[in-house]
């Protein structure tokens, strides 16, 4: 009879729920993952890794199209489709197993199931029942219950995925083929990345957004840049737009867009609906818990527990930002919580937000207008990358660097990046703010030279003495 | 062997001083007795003197830096060929007032000085906290070593300023300047020195926890003066032997010989027993440019004229120079504040605790005066005595302010 009780139960296996188990057992505790699907969640297998692979096959695709300056001359070029897919199919299973191996040899068992609560027993331990897929069911017991369930799109009437016109990222994630017109709503960090993926396979692609920029949590003066390099790539832009009722006809759908109260229809192959997300709180018997629910949510206290003792949500399910780090810290924290050890919440302003779209756009902290609006005298500075010498030479001039600093005590107030490689490198930023690092000791810091993160140096110099090179 | 060269306490009641500046720099010989730095306190500049031989390893805290506690290390002295350690296992517990942002991190020590570091790992007076939280504790004025770090390893962070700030942590110096809302423009900021927040925290607790009474007195100083002409006659013109007394110098002996015959005013206050001096130390209130210094008369009731002036001459220039030792300007059992070379018609001083009284002298000025039944000119000067009441009950204060009185107007007995 394998074991059945555990100081720890974590339902669901994405970033946040392994990484509760691995540290978990780390620290001595027995623990089990509960997984209905996949072990690494949409990250590994819907969201972040599958995405990567596919923008770099298409970031292939743009380079081998843009050979010229370079000197190169390529004729004939193409690439199989199901090729690119299978790829990123790949690279997916790949890093699964890698969980699956990681959690065995932390010797984590895998309950392969539905988990949900189900009451205490008879001594006040926590009851989770995992029903398998043939109908099977068995209870574990746990002092503590981790819930990290994740999320799924959010869809809005009209916009359900179909599995064939209208998708959501996980058909957008498998094409069979390269729709030739596409259409995409919504342009946060889902629906520009797969703007970019396809704009650069070659599809014609509308970016569709409510808001009235590109990116709308990001900085303005980002999301204007990025919106102008979208345009530059042959991605049509609309802004401030309203969606009417789509209207398919046979393998084409119409999409009716009103911007500035102009009217137009838009027909395309396929139409991919990015709109947000919404938690996975149903099934997971909260009712008769004093689990709060909010818009999809669980409300959980700065230590990620929840109204009801014992239980825990964390990462997509606990709430925004939507970002597989954020859970897997959120998931360090709650666990060493559990173990009694003293830790610090999590400061929202301190989590990077990373979009892979071409140019790609990184940021921590306040934005601008935000820093602003909280009542900051801020200090800006802002390095273009057409000035930055590896940027140049790399032929990725599009981007810009900007910082935003509390002008009373220095403190870096947030940090935004638009341009290549800007992913790699908003960690600087992220350190920087996480230790406390005012202007004067990034000023004193010597970046390497030639490298594209001079400029983060030079925007941090801009927003008091001046840039050197610009 | 490399040893710690200590923040110094030049006196009793020093328990900080800024480090105004090194005579010497890293690497330099030094000997026995050689001056290493200055050090500033409350009234003066003071020298540190090393006792040992060796070389200047490191110095620890730098130039100009504020409120250094005593027993801070200041510097490493090593040997000749000795490698520098970056810091030594402190030899006493840190003090909390450190200001130990400016002491160096610990560091692994080398191997030849760290048998006591192995045994007990070296405890730092250093404060670790994050350049944010360093600053916004500058602006804010919050001392850091009152502040409670609840970052990784206790580091102190923003958060852990600013709810020190909102819970009223003690600040540096409660400075009525950092919250005063001062129009843009029309002033100007001036941080106080060592010596103002001296001055302003003793006469305010001088001044408001002393019972304070004044009595006045006029005294005609003609034949003081005369006396004075005479005596200054004698003096060669030039040479070491000259001399040239002031009014003051005799005010100081006369204040000494009135405290002698009226001996209750030469006493101080304690919560449990009245202290009553059997010598005469005169503080005499010196002006120095920023602010106000008391050097000391020793014993004036057993000098002589010459000698009181003397040493009140040097007394008062060294002042000046801020050269003066503290034990020459701490202590003293009765004060006197001179302002008649300012014309003044009179005025009363605030008393210098712990002692019990402290006397106010005004301006000479020639005026009528009757005499028997004529009137007559003659040099009066308005005298104020500030007495501690709990010390001196006001018949005293007028017994001595006459024997004052008689002593001035009948100075012969300054010269025996």
């Amino acid at each position: 009879m394998s074991q059945t009780d555990f100081d720890i139960l974590v339902i669901g296996g994405g970033p946040g729920g392994y990484v509760a188990a691995l540290r978990a057992a780390q620290l001595g505790l027995s623990v089990a993952v509960v997984e209905a699907q996949h072990l690494g969640g949409i990250c590994l297998n819907w969201g972040c890794i599958p995405t990567k692979a596919l923008l770099r096959a298409s970031e292939i695709n743009h380079l081998l199209h843009d050979l010229e300056p370079y000197g190169f001359k390529a004729e004939n070029v193409s690439f199989d489709f199901a090729k690119v897919v299978a790829r990123s199919r790949a690279v997916s299973k790949q890093l699964a197993s890698g969980v699956a191996h990681l959690l065995k040899k932390a010797k984590v068992p895998v309950f392969n199931g539905y988990g949900k609560l189900a009451g205490l027993t008879a001594d006040k331990k926590r009851k989770v029942s995992v029903t398998a897929k043939e109908g099977a069911t068995t209870t574990l017991t746990a002092q503590h219950v981790i819930l990290a369930t994740g999320a799924r799109a959010r869809t809005l009437p009209g916009l359900e995925p179909d599995g064939n016109l209208i998708w959501s990222y996980r058909e957008a994630l498998v094409p069979e083929t390269l729709p030739k017109r596409l259409l995409v709503i919504g342009s946060g960090a889902i629906g520009t990345e797969f703007a970019s993926f396809y704009r650069n396979m070659g599809s014609e692609v509308t970016l569709v957004e409510v808001a009235p920029r590109v990116l709308p949590v990001e900085d303005e003066d980002i999301s204007a840049l990025a919106k102008k390099s979208f345009e530059k790539q042959g991605i049509k832009v609309l802004t401030s737009a309203k969606i009417g009722s789509l209207q398919k006809a046979g393998q084409t759908v119409t999409v009716p867009v009103e911007v500035a109260g102009k009217q137009q229809n838009i027909t395309v192959d396929t139409v991919i609906s990015a709109v947000g997300i919404v938690g996975n709180t149903e099934n997971l018997g909260l009712e008769n818990t004093k689990v709060v629910v909010e818009r999809t949510h669980i409300v959980t206290d700065a230590l990620c527990r929840t109204g009801e003792p014992g239980v825990y949500a964390i990462g997509d399910l606990a709430g925004a930002p939507w970002l597989a780090h954020k859970a897997s810290h959120e998931a360090v924290m709650c666990v060493e919580a559990i173990a009694g050890k003293k830790v610090h919440p999590l400061d929202p302003t301190k989590i990077p937000g990373c979009t892979y779209c071409r140019p790609q756009v990184a940021s921590v902290g306040l934005t601008e207008s935000k820093a602003r609006d909280a009542g900051y005298k801020v200090r800006v500075g802002k390095f273009p990358l057409v000035a930055n010498g590896k940027a140049l030479a790399m032929g990725e001039t599009d981007g810009l660097i900007k910082t935003v600093f509390d002008e009373v005590t220095g403190e870096l107030l947030g940090a935004h990046m638009i341009g290549a490689e800007v992913t790699e490198m908003i960690q600087g930023y992220v350190i920087a703010r996480n230790g406390e690092l005012t202007e004067a000791e990034l000023a004193e810091t010597v970046f390497p030279h030639p490298t594209i993160s001079e400029s983060m140096h030079e925007a941090v110099l801009a927003a008091y003495d001046g840039a050197l090179h610009f | 062997m490399a040893t710690e060269i200590l923040m110094p306490a030049l006196s009793p009641t020093m328990t900080e001083g800024t480090l105004a500046r090194w005579l010497k720099k890293e690497g330099d010989t030094v000997s026995a007795g050689d001056v290493l730095a200055e050090i500033e306190t409350d009234k003066a500049t003071m020298e540190v003197e090393t006792v040992d031989e060796g070389v200047l390893g490191r110095i620890l805290i730098q130039d100009g830096t504020q409120g250094v506690a005593v027993n801070t290390p200041i510097a490493i002295l090593v040997e000749q060929g000795e490698a520098v350690p970056d810091s030594l296992p402190p030899h006493k517990a840190p003090t909390p007032s450190a200001p130990a942002q400016e002491a160096v991190p610990p560091a692994p020590v080398k191997a030849a000085v760290t048998q006591a570091a192995q045994t007990q790992p070296p405890k730092s007076t250093r404060i670790v906290a994050s350049p944010l939280a360093k600053r916004i504790a500058a602006q804010k004025n919050i001392d850091l070593a009152t502040v409670k770090g609840t970052g990784p390893h206790g580091r102190i962070v923003r958060a852990d300023v600013e709810s020190a700030a909102k819970a009223g942590a003690s600040t540096l110096s409660q400075l009525p300047t950092a919250t005063l809302p001062v129009a843009e423009g029309t002033v100007q900021t001036v941080p106080h020195s060592g010596m103002r927040k001296v001055i302003a925290r003793r006469l305010s607790e001088s001044k408001s926890t002393i019972p304070h009474f004044y009595v006045s007195v006029d005294v005609e100083l003609d034949a003081l003066l005369a006396l004075r002409s005479q005596i200054n006659a004698t003096s060669p013109a030039e040479g070491p032997e000259s001399f040239k007394l002031s009014v003051n110098d005799m005010l100081i002996k006369a204040a000494a010989v009135a405290l002698k015959r009226v001996p209750a005013v030469n006493a101080a206050f304690t919560e449990d027993a009245m202290i009553l001096y059997d010598d005469v130390d005169i503080s005499i209130a010196v002006s120095i440019p920023d602010g106000l210094i008391t050097p000391i008369v020793k014993q004036a009731n057993k000098k002589g004229l010459k000698q009181i002036s003397q040493e009140a001459k040097d007394l008062v220039k060294r002042a000046r120079a801020g050269k003066l030792k503290p034990e020459e300007f701490q202590g003293g059992t009765f004060s006197i504040s001179n302002m008649g070379m300012y014309g003044v018609k009179e005025f009363s001083a605030i008393i210098n605790p712990p002692q019990a009284g402290i006397l106010a002298i005004a301006a000479g000025r020639k005026q009528p005066v009757v005499k028997g039944n004529e009137i007559a000119i003659a040099t009066v000067m308005t005298v104020t005595l500030s007495v501690d009441h709990r010390v001196v009950d006001g018949a005293a204060a007028a017994e001595w302010l006459s024997a004052f009185r008689s002593v001035v107007e009948a100075p012969l007995s300054l010269v025996i």
